[in-house]
């Protein structure tokens, strides 16, 4: 098949195609150099939004033309001390006087990274599959809910105490999931407005309990439960020094099984080829309409395990703003996972690591905490538009390449 | 006008598309460009419009070296094209798309939709078009889509009309109006270049003949050339035209529809009353101008179209209200009418695709565990078998042509044990070549006892493969003919008149 031939029928193939779902598959196979591109590209972005921002910078670019030499030192300095700090924050800290002082910085990163990984797991399943769920946030919170209501509210012996709170975060989740998976099934009811307003419906829900006494500590009115207790508190991972904790392991261990589900189950092969083509699934025999629901089942208790990992191991204690942006920032994690769970775990990781880095930006090189979200949005906006990162490095077309060799 | 194409030759990477290709125009004859998917007949309009730029090569017009930057320029020379998909807008008129791209203003300086208007009114009388300059492009009918096509090429005073397989889309009547609508150009001495694969149009009409094969031009011929032939020429071997296949040995009933109606959604009654037989080793074609329900009927005895009434029983069981997946197990194979929408996904391996329909089965999976080493076999095996042409069985089967394509489709149909064989369109858009191997294996199906039932536009696919011919009309089987049944009394069939009427 030539080029040519291709190229014609590219506008009819896309025409009936749905937006939302053509962008959501381009997004899914861009290729990995790509995304490590986009984030070369980023961090140069954030190189000078580093430099605009530093005040010794905008001061010397104010007699620029008699000393240029002074701006140039200052910007080199400014960006080496923002992104020296970073890494020191989030990954190895050179100033601490031992190892394990050391690596504290990457232990927290990881921490961060548990529940992202998480939701961005059951993110990256659905939108395999096909379908644009939102609905991260709410799920996470109401696994939240269950975990921590259960881990302050009951008191179970050790071991069985933390996987019953798991295991209620999971029914959380998956039915904060499975509600936009059947609406859709049976209504049609399109799942990103649905999984939106239940983001709202899951907030909502979580301030109203936090107002009632049986969530409160006694005697306080505090919108903040009582701790959890430690029979239901994921373990320290590396002892009390760190707050690393098993949730980080969990998480990994959900990699593999988010692996093993789509690339080597027949359940998750079904999902992959409704995600891909819908109409040749349903001729192929499979049940469109329970693959939506179950999509979102399993997207749903993933995320409640994130709410998990964050009331049991990072908060142990539920807070309106337990699940912070983590729902949000997952979407980012799995876009940039490309939806698969290696990528997914390392996209985790390193926005775990900007995340951890913020404090140390801010103290450290005087920077604002908003230049890490900067880097974070422009890392996403370069790995949505794949043809513009393409453009800015001079890669060649894909499906150009494809073609010819096909 | 006369065009003329020296030494083209256009390369992708280390592929080469065209390889010096010399094509001559005369002015007012009909110019046929022969050649298998695949063989560069796109890619050379391509260059020659102006979309790609040649890497070897001049473009001569009336005898002078012309150089086409863009689609403008060639438009601007008096070349038109109509594409294989139509770029059309939708929600658009026919003056509306017509005037696109050179739109002209009115003294009050609004658009003048009147001028296109008429002109459209113009064109269309002038052959016959009966096209409404008011009508919105969405509703029309895929053949007056390509006459609104042709207008606007007109339109822009072309005097060379390239024509890319423009009867890919249409159905038999409206194919041989689009011939007699060439014929109709020649005389009033517009240049035609017909690309196309289908042999009997290029005798039909065709002045000249140029046959590409692999991106060279292999050879000329004339119009009185045999189709034999031509295929030999296109193909690069012999083909056999006509199916050949033993006569039938038709066994029991194995598929038996009685009162099968069903409406759309939007209430249009899809089929009515339809009923038949169909037995063991033997097989039915369901002939119709498309869209008069044969598609719903194939759908509807898979499960895929909801019925109202009637019944279908396969080895004597009853399949209405069954899912489609107990149909599938219940022994059909189905070979959707679309095989890019419905019967592969093209983002999927080949390999990923021929287990399609098998995954939860074994070997390739037990306890929902999937054996990715069978699926890899079963690839091998399949590709070998079926003469799947491609570099790997990882590649995508959306990066194959569609002849691969559909030999994956039907690879993956036949490896069950089937008792029915439901196809489609079986051989729609494919090459000589594929067209062969498909009819090949439909009929080793019948003669392993597999009763099967086809869906096809093609009158010519109809009469080879048949046993029997059922032809369709507004959702209802107006009789069941023998195989050796003429063109014209099946074509009066097509529209409507009842077997008695004509016989």
């Amino acid at each position: 098949m030539s080029a040519a031939e291709a190229k014609t029928e590219t506008p009819e193939g896309s025409e009936r195609a749905d937006e939302a779902r053509s962008l959501l598959r381009s997004v899914v196979e861009s290729n990995g150099l790509v995304v490590f591109l986009a984030i070369v590209a980023a961090l140069v972005v954030g190189a000078v939004l580093v430099v605009s921002a530093d005040e010794a910078v905008q001061d010397s670019a104010g007699y620029f033309f008699s000393r240029p030499g002074d701006f140039l030192s200052a910007a080199w300095t400014a960006v080496t001390d923002a992104y020296v700090a970073m890494f020191q924050g989030s990954i190895y800290n050179l100033q601490a006087s031992s190892f394990s002082g050391a690596i504290k910085p990457l232990t927290n990163s990881l921490t961060f990274a548990a529940p992202l990984i998480f939701a961005g797991l059951g993110l990256g399943v659905g939108f395999r599959a096909g379908l644009f769920n939102i609905g991260a946030q709410g799920q996470v919170i109401l696994g939240a809910i269950m975990a921590g209501f259960i881990g302050f509210q009951f008191h179970l012996p050790l071991g069985i105490h933390l996987a019953v709170a798991v295991i209620g975060a999971i029914l959380g989740g998956a039915l904060w999931g499975f509600i936009p998976g059947l609406l859709k099934a049976t209504t049609g009811a399109h799942e990103v407005i649905v999984t939106i307003m239940l983001n709202y419906v899951g907030l909502y829900l979580l301030s109203w309990l936090l107002s009632q006494a049986s969530f409160q500590v006694p005697g306080s009115g505090n919108p903040k439960s009582p701790a959890v207790d430690t029979t239901a508190q994921w373990p320290k991972l590396l002892g009390d020094d760190y707050s690393l904790h098993w949730g980080f392991i969990a998480a990994l261990l959900a990699a593999w099984g988010v692996w093993w589900l789509m690339e080597r189950s027949t359940l998750g092969f079904t999902f992959r080829a409704v995600g891909a083509n819908p109409a040749a699934a349903t001729k192929a025999g499979m049940n469109v309409k329970l693959a939506y629901v179950l999509v979102m089942v399993v997207a749903g208790l993933l995320a409640g395990l994130a709410g998990a990992t964050q009331v049991l191991g990072t908060e142990k204690a539920l807070t309106v703003g337990i699940a912070g942006s983590i729902g949000f920032d997952a979407i980012t994690v799995a876009l940039l996972g490309r939806s698969r769970p290696a990528g997914i775990v390392a996209a985790g990781i390193l926005f775990g690591g900007l995340r951890a880095s913020g404090p140390t930006l801010q103290v450290q090189a005087g920077l604002p905490i908003d230049i890490v979200l900067v880097i974070q949005s422009v890392i996403v906006l370069f790995i949505a538009a794949p043809p513009l990162v393409r453009f800015l490095f001079r890669l060649p077309d894909p499906r150009l390449v494809k073609e010819v060799t096909a | 006008m006369k065009l003329e194409l020296r030494g083209i030759t256009k390369k992708f990477g280390d592929f080469v598309a065209n390889d010096k290709i010399d094509l001559t125009v005369e002015p007012g004859t009909v110019h046929a460009l022969l050649g298998e998917n695949g063989a560069g007949k796109s890619t050379l309009m391509n260059v020659l419009f102006g979309l790609y730029d040649a890497d070897g090569g001049e473009i001569l017009v009336d005898d002078k070296v012309v150089n086409f930057v863009g689609p403008g320029d060639a438009m601007r020379a008096g070349i038109g094209m109509v594409h294989q998909h139509f770029m059309l807008v939708h929600p658009f008129t026919v003056a509306e798309n017509v005037m696109l791209g050179h739109e002209q203003l009115a003294p009050n300086r609004l658009l003048d939709i009147e001028a296109a208007r008429r002109r459209v009114i113009e064109i269309s009388d002038r052959f016959g078009f009966d096209v409404d300059p008011d009508a919105v492009v969405e509703d029309l009918s895929v053949g007056a889509q390509q006459r609104v096509e042709i207008i606007k090429a007109l339109s822009r005073d072309a005097n060379v009309l390239i024509l890319d397989e423009p009867t890919a889309v249409l159905t038999p009547q409206e194919t041989d109006e689009l011939l007699g609508i060439i014929g109709q150009l020649r005389d009033t001495g517009t240049s035609v270049v017909l690309i196309t694969h289908k042999l009997r149009e290029v005798q039909a009409v065709a002045d000249a003949i140029t046959v590409i094969r692999l991106g060279k031009v292999v050879g000329t011929a004339l119009p009185t050339a045999s189709q034999s032939e031509l295929a030999t020429l296109m193909v690069g071997r012999d083909v056999s035209m006509s199916v050949e296949k033993p006569a039938a040995k038709p066994g029991d009933v194995m598929l038996k529809v009685t009162g099968l109606s069903a409406v759309d959604e939007v209430g249009v009654t899809t089929l009515d009353d339809v009923s038949f037989e169909l037995r063991t080793g033997e097989i039915l074609a369901i002939a119709g101008v498309q869209g008069n329900g044969q598609t719903e009927l194939a759908e509807a005895i898979l499960g895929a179209v909801k019925t109202s009434s009637g019944s279908v029983t396969l080895d004597g069981e009853e399949l209405i209200g069954r899912s489609i997946k107990s149909a599938l197990s219940a022994g059909i194979g189905f070979v959707p009418e679309d095989r890019t929408e419905d019967g592969m996904v093209a983002t999927f391996t080949i390999e990923n695709n021929l287990v399609l329909d098998l995954i939860d089965q074994k070997p390739f999976s037990s306890h929902g565990n999937i054996d990715v080493d069978a699926i890899v076999s079963n690839a091998k095996e399949k590709i070998a078998e079926f003469d799947v042409r491609t570099t790997s069985s990882k590649a995508t089967a959306g990066s194959l042509s569609g002849g691969n394509q559909q030999k994956v489709v039907l690879a993956r149909e036949l490896s069950r044990e089937l008792k029915l064989l439901i196809a489609s369109q079986p051989t729609r858009g494919l090459d000589v070549g594929s067209i062969e191997f498909v009819h090949s294996r439909i009929v080793a199906e019948r003669d392993k006892g597999v009763a099967v039932l086809i869906v096809s536009s093609e009158l010519d696919e109809v009469t080879a493969l048949a046993d029997r011919i059922a032809v369709m009309y507004h959702g209802k089987i107006v009789g069941i003919v023998p195989p050796n049944t003429d063109r014209k009394t099946l074509g009066l069939m097509m529209a409507g008149a009842h077997q008695e009427e004509v016989a």
